[in-house]
């Protein structure tokens, strides 16, 4: 299979076939699902049968569903804030490059600073003092994970600013505009394009662990991370109840490295051996 | 490179400085305030005004700031709002073992994940490699309690090797206490190992595309020599950055850990007291916390500086 | 040429039989880089190989270590060494011949150098881990060459490290490291291209004494004409992999037998003509008055240096690196703002920085640069390359701007088809073309080229100056032509300055300026560039045996 020339290699094979079944499964949840994700349908803890392959959860809520409705939560969430986070840091990390001088210095000195923190303590203390409202969720994560976006933007940026074509452009007389959106960009959305994978898995993994330490997602909305949490006790007794979600949770992040890495691997190049 | 490394570690002291700022802005804005959350139901007007007062809260914030953050340095946490204990005594034992763990899992992770890397960097494309390379990037991806509920399933559960509860407490005797964690601890190594491989692989690797490894090469010698002589010395300070930078993340993953493992450490405390909004713990831990990563991350950068062959050596 | 006589009794030390190397990767088999070359090396006898870029000859070079290059391998033909086939011995027996038996010398010294370790250490390190040498012994060898070779401080140079030492005395210490082992062969593989043309001097009299006193045989590969006629016995014309034409060197360069060979000779020996002056025009379209600059830490870069271009002149500005033409062309396009001094065009002051110049100044003084890959966008079409200057400057509908480019290209020698074309997919050649369409497209009345011609092949590089000698006779357009090789000012050019250190220290008519008397900088300059006769080198180390110490004056002024 090939890509614009490239030879995609099985393991991306894998990974565009996890995230494709996965992104599917997101937007039609409510056509796919065969129960409803809160109504309990039988009793709590049943066995898995014909009807519920996974069997009912600790309230009697089909756990396929659940897994379902879930993925909707997960995703959606994780993209809305990685396309926000992206958006501020692209933006911001691009202004820092082509701008320079003391905008760049001021901008990349407080980066600094946020990035040498660590963003689960800070977002710990951040919510347990705002509360976990989905917009403050939002916002708080994705301001936190643009600083991570602004440092790879600018230092793309950086790069390409320094090539000749884009002193031509200047040269011409071309605004800050153009240089930014039709010289730097086109060149830049290969690693841009990575990078936003890379993200993507990281948030989707740091909501879901918020989730699981009770800080995320809150009922009655379900994501995979609070139902490893409601679920954590039956491993005790056999029941490999939490590691569904959470394994749902690894199959997704598993194919979206596995993208990523393809991606990154095509820019590698390596040394000559003896003939 | 004097100058640069004491650089660092004056921008060390101003993040922690900055951080501890922003753990008090976040912990303050409170919806109520201390006073209240202390009274509770007894309160009436005049003894949240005697409170309110008795805490200091009259004071303008950034002086209030000042005084938390000097007492901190003495080590004054103030009282736990869930139980009125000293906060200091209450997260000493629990610092301490979160520090047991962690270097239980850095003393294994470390030597392993460089080791692997070397190995994968030396026999590139073969088996090994690419074996390797597909399993870390399965095990970077997922999420440590994915880890550890499985290994609690199928090792301490069905197997039952392991206990699947790490409770330990101050007197457990050392070998049993190795014993009781060995869970946790592997969770934590898994997924630090593959980090720490996967970057030591690529900085060898990166090294080895260098001009003056191709020069070895037509020197004619050995590939062992070449690797260890030549590549080692200029990969070792990505390799220091990212072993100080993993080691940082451990103080992060450990909390997850020992939640999953009900382990009696400074995260659990953290995640149990959150809850009950007891602000001066959760200030503690968020300070301790921050503390450390903050002070790996200035290691990792002057480990880097240090190792560097070309600042070594000025022009 | 040697002075020894060489007799064909001197034993062969390398065999090439029918060489050949081709791409091999996961999707197939790729180009043919190396296709059927045979030459039979003696003992002290010194091969060129020469060629355009893409010829083959690294590869020829590497392949007689036995080694590779990623993707690339052996396919055919016998490598003898000594009585050593090295395609059929183990990688560990051919490793074990590197070092001890044949040695390499790399282009760029500093890149072949491990700054995490001190120069005696490299050098001596194939010596001693082939049991050649022991470590003492390594170290004595080494000091010893450091004299031969004429390195400063030859005692205690070895214990510096490479971002110590400066190119040329590295690319020396370099050679060192390959003769410690006393190696039967020498790969030279083009070692002085990075340097500047005095330096190219100093290293290839070294080079050549090394190679004489020890009797070693060398192979000699490098794509100036000029440098290999000093130092080899006898040359191979290479082109595409394939051999051109084999033989004695003075055969090669006074009787060329093959057409493409001829090319080659003629267009080195070509560049005699000076060009003629113009008629001097009363107002300069570019007048650079008393300029002087400096970048943060870096005073007087530029230092009170005043130029006149007027219309139609080709002013070139030749110096060599660090010299300062570079600067001043960002000077004077306001990049980098003067301290001192006027820019005036067509009479009118231009304001020290960039942003504060008008637009229709901006259009009239256009810029090419040396490396085609980054002078244009790679992701942009040459319709968006070209086309957006003249939608920029003179708000063309999108019609009027396809038909301009159309015409431009036109005039380039480019294909109309390739419009639509993204700028990654050209050659460097073609995408210099589409650079200077680019400036055209803006027309304007003074067009900066920057070593436009450095980065490509000889014969590539011609048709560009061809190409912009057209288009000044067509178009009346004005260059300001920087540039550190002597050989294209004197084809180009009607008025030259000579930078030094920031200053001008002679400027004028070109022919004025390259006849005698000469300014000694321009003499030492003049007399670096190789010429294409194999005495050259020992008439101008004879000269320089006796102006000596005023040439290190000259370079070493503050």
């Amino acid at each position: 299979m090939r890509i614009r020339g490239y030879k995609v290699s099985v393991i991306a094979q894998i990974g565009i076939v996890i995230v494709v079944v996965n992104l599917l499964v997101a937007l039609l949840a409510p056509l796919i699902a065969p129960f409803d994700q809160a109504t309990p349908v039988g009793d709590a803890w049943a066995e898995p049968d014909a009807q519920h392959w996974l069997g009912l959860d600790n309230l009697g809520r089909d756990i396929v569903s659940r897994l379902i409705y879930g993925a909707r939560m997960s995703i959606g969430l994780a993209l809305v804030i990685t396309a926000l986070s992206f958006l501020i840091g692209v933006i911001t990390g691009f202004a820092a490059a082509v701008t320079g001088g003391w905008v760049d210095q001021a901008l990349s000195r407080i980066v600094d600073l946020l990035l040498s923190m660590p963003t689960l303590i800070f977002a710990f203390v951040i919510l347990s003092v705002l509360g976990t409202a989905l917009p403050v969720l939002i916002i708080t994560i994705a301001i936190l994970d643009s600083t991570k976006v602004f440092r790879l933007a600018r230092s793309v940026a950086v790069n390409i600013v320094s090539l000749e074509f884009v002193e031509a452009a200047r040269l011409r007389g071309e605004g800050w505009w153009w240089i930014v959106t039709r010289e730097v960009l086109p060149n830049a959305i290969p690693p841009l394009t990575a990078e936003f994978g890379l993200r993507f898995c990281f948030t989707f993994l740091f909501i879901a662990a918020l989730s699981f330490l009770g800080l995320g997602v809150q009922p009655p909305d379900a994501d995979w991370g609070s139902m490893v949490k409601d679920y954590r006790d039956m491993i005790n007794f056999g029941s490999a109840a939490p590691l569904y979600p959470a394994a749902a949770i690894a199959i997704l992040t598993i194919g979206v490295n596995f993208i990523v890495d393809w991606m990154l691997s095509i820019h590698s190049r390596g040394q000559g051996e003896g003939a | 490179m004097l100058k640069l490394v004491l650089n660092r570690f004056g921008l060390g002291i101003l993040t922690l400085f900055a951080a501890s700022a922003l753990i008090f802005i976040g912990t303050e804005i409170l919806p109520g305030d201390l006073a209240s959350a202390i009274l509770q139901n007894t309160a009436t007007p005049e003894t949240l005004a005697k409170m309110r007062l008795d805490l200091g809260l009259d004071q303008p914030a950034y002086v209030r700031f000042f005084q938390w953050l000097f007492a901190a340095l003495h080590g004054d946490f103030g009282k736990s709002l869930a139980n009125g204990r000293d906060v200091l005594q209450e997260i000493a034992p629990r610092f301490a073992n979160t520090m047991f763990l962690a270097a239980y899992a850095a003393i294994v992770a470390v030597p392993l994940a460089i080791g692997l890397g070397l190995l994968a960097a030396i026999w590139q494309g073969g088996i090994f490699d690419r074996l390797v390379n597909v399993v870390t990037l399965m095990t970077i991806s997922v999420p440590e309690y994915f880890l550890a509920y499985l290994l609690i399933k199928y090792v301490a559960v069905e197997l039952g090797w392991f206990p699947s509860l790490a409770s330990v407490s101050s007197d457990t005797p050392f070998l049993e206490r190795l014993y009781d964690t060995f869970l946790p601890m592997l969770t934590l190594v898994l997924v630090i190992v593959a980090h720490m491989m996967r970057m030591t692989r690529a900085s060898v690797l990166s090294v080895m595309a260098s001009p003056y490894i191709e020069m070895a090469i037509l020197k004619g010698l050995r590939k062992s020599r070449i690797v260890v002589r030549h590549a080692l010395p200029n990969a070792l300070a990505p390799i220091i950055s990212v072993v100080a930078l993993n080691l940082a993340y451990l103080i992060v993953g450990v909390v997850v850990v020992e939640t999953v493992f009900v382990y009696p450490g400074l995260g659990q405390l953290m995640v149990d007291e959150v809850s009950k909004h007891d602000v001066p713990v959760v200030q503690a831990c968020g300070l301790i916390f921050a503390a450390t990563f903050i002070l790996l991350n200035m290691i990792a950068d002057i480990l880097a500086i240090l190792s560097n062959p070309r600042l070594r050596q000025p022009r | 040429m040697s002075e020894q006589t060489l007799t064909r009794d001197d034993p062969i030390v390398l065999d090439i039989r029918g060489m050949r190397v081709a791409v091999r990767t996961d999707a197939g088999d790729g180009p043919v880089l190396v296709d059927d070359v045979s030459l039979q090396l003696r003992r002290g006898e010194v091969i060129g190989l020469i060629g355009e870029s893409g010829a083959g000859k690294s590869t020829i070079g590497l392949a007689s270590m036995g080694y590779t290059r990623r993707d690339c391998h052996i396919v055919g033909g016998n490598i003898i060494f000594g009585d050593t086939d090295i395609r059929a011995i183990s990688p560990n027996e051919r490793r074990e011949l590197r070092g001890p038996k044949i040695a390499y010398i790399a282009q760029s010294a500093a890149a072949s150098f491990n700054p995490a370790h001190t120069l005696m250490e490299q050098v001596c390190e194939a010596a001693v881990r082939h049991s050649v040498l022991s470590s003492a012994e390594a170290r004595t060898e080494a000091v010893s060459l450091f004299k031969q070779l004429d390195l400063p401080s030859p005692e205690t140079i070895g214990s510096r490290y490479p971002h110590q030492v400066s190119g040329g005395q590295l690319q020396r210490v370099m050679a060192a490291m390959a003769m410690v082992a006393k190696p039967d062969i020498l790969i030279f593989d083009e070692p002085t291209t990075a340097l500047d043309v005095t330096t190219q001097v100093e290293c290839l009299a070294a080079f050549r004494k090394l190679i004489r006193e020890h009797g070693t045989a060398a192979l000699y590969i490098t794509h100036d004409l000029a440098v290999v006629a000093q130092i080899a016995d006898r040359i191979m014309v290479l082109r595409r992999g394939k051999m051109v034409e084999f033989g004695d060197s003075r055969q090669i360069l006074l009787e060329p037998k093959e057409e493409y060979t001829r090319r080659l000779v003629s267009e080195r020996v070509a560049g005699r003509a000076f060009v003629d002056g113009n008629i001097a025009v009363p107002i300069p379209i570019l007048a650079i008055d008393h300029v002087s600059a400096d970048y943060p830490g870096k005073p007087k870069v530029v230092d009170d240096v005043s130029i006149e271009v007027r219309k139609g002149d080709t002013v070139a500005v030749v110096g060599e690196s660090g010299s300062g033409k570079s600067t001043l062309a960002r000077v004077v396009t306001g990049l980098l703002p003067r301290v001192a001094g006027d820019v005036r065009f067509n009479g009118a002051s231009l304001s020290p920085r960039l942003k504060d110049r008008t637009k229709d100044q901006l259009r009239r003084v256009q810029m090419i640069y040396q490396m085609p890959d980054v002078a244009l966008n790679p992701q942009h079409t040459l319709l968006e390359t070209i086309g957006r200057p003249v939608a920029f400057y003179f708000n063309r509908s999108r019609r009027e701007v396809r038909a301009r480019t159309a015409e431009l290209l036109r005039q380039m020698d480019l294909p109309e088809s390739f419009i639509t074309r993204k700028t990654s997919e050209l050659s460097g050649g073609q995408k210099q073309r589409v650079s200077i369409a680019r400036a055209l497209a803006a027309e304007p009345d003074l067009i900066i080229c920057d070593e436009v011609t450095s980065a490509l092949d000889q014969l590539v590089g011609e048709e560009i100056l061809r190409l912009l000698k057209k288009l000044q006779d067509d178009l009346g357009v004005a260059y300001l032509f920087i540039t550190h090789d002597l050989g294209t000012v004197k084809r180009i050019a009607n008025k030259v300055a000579v930078m030094l250190k920031g200053k001008i220290v002679a400027s004028g008519d070109t022919a004025t300026v390259f006849s005698p008397p000469y300014h000694p900088y321009t003499e030492l300059l003049l007399s670096s560039v190789p010429e294409m006769r194999p005495d050259w080198l020992d008439e101008v180390l004879a000269a320089r045996a006796t102006g000596a110490a005023r040439t290190s004056a000259l370079l070493r002024a503050p």
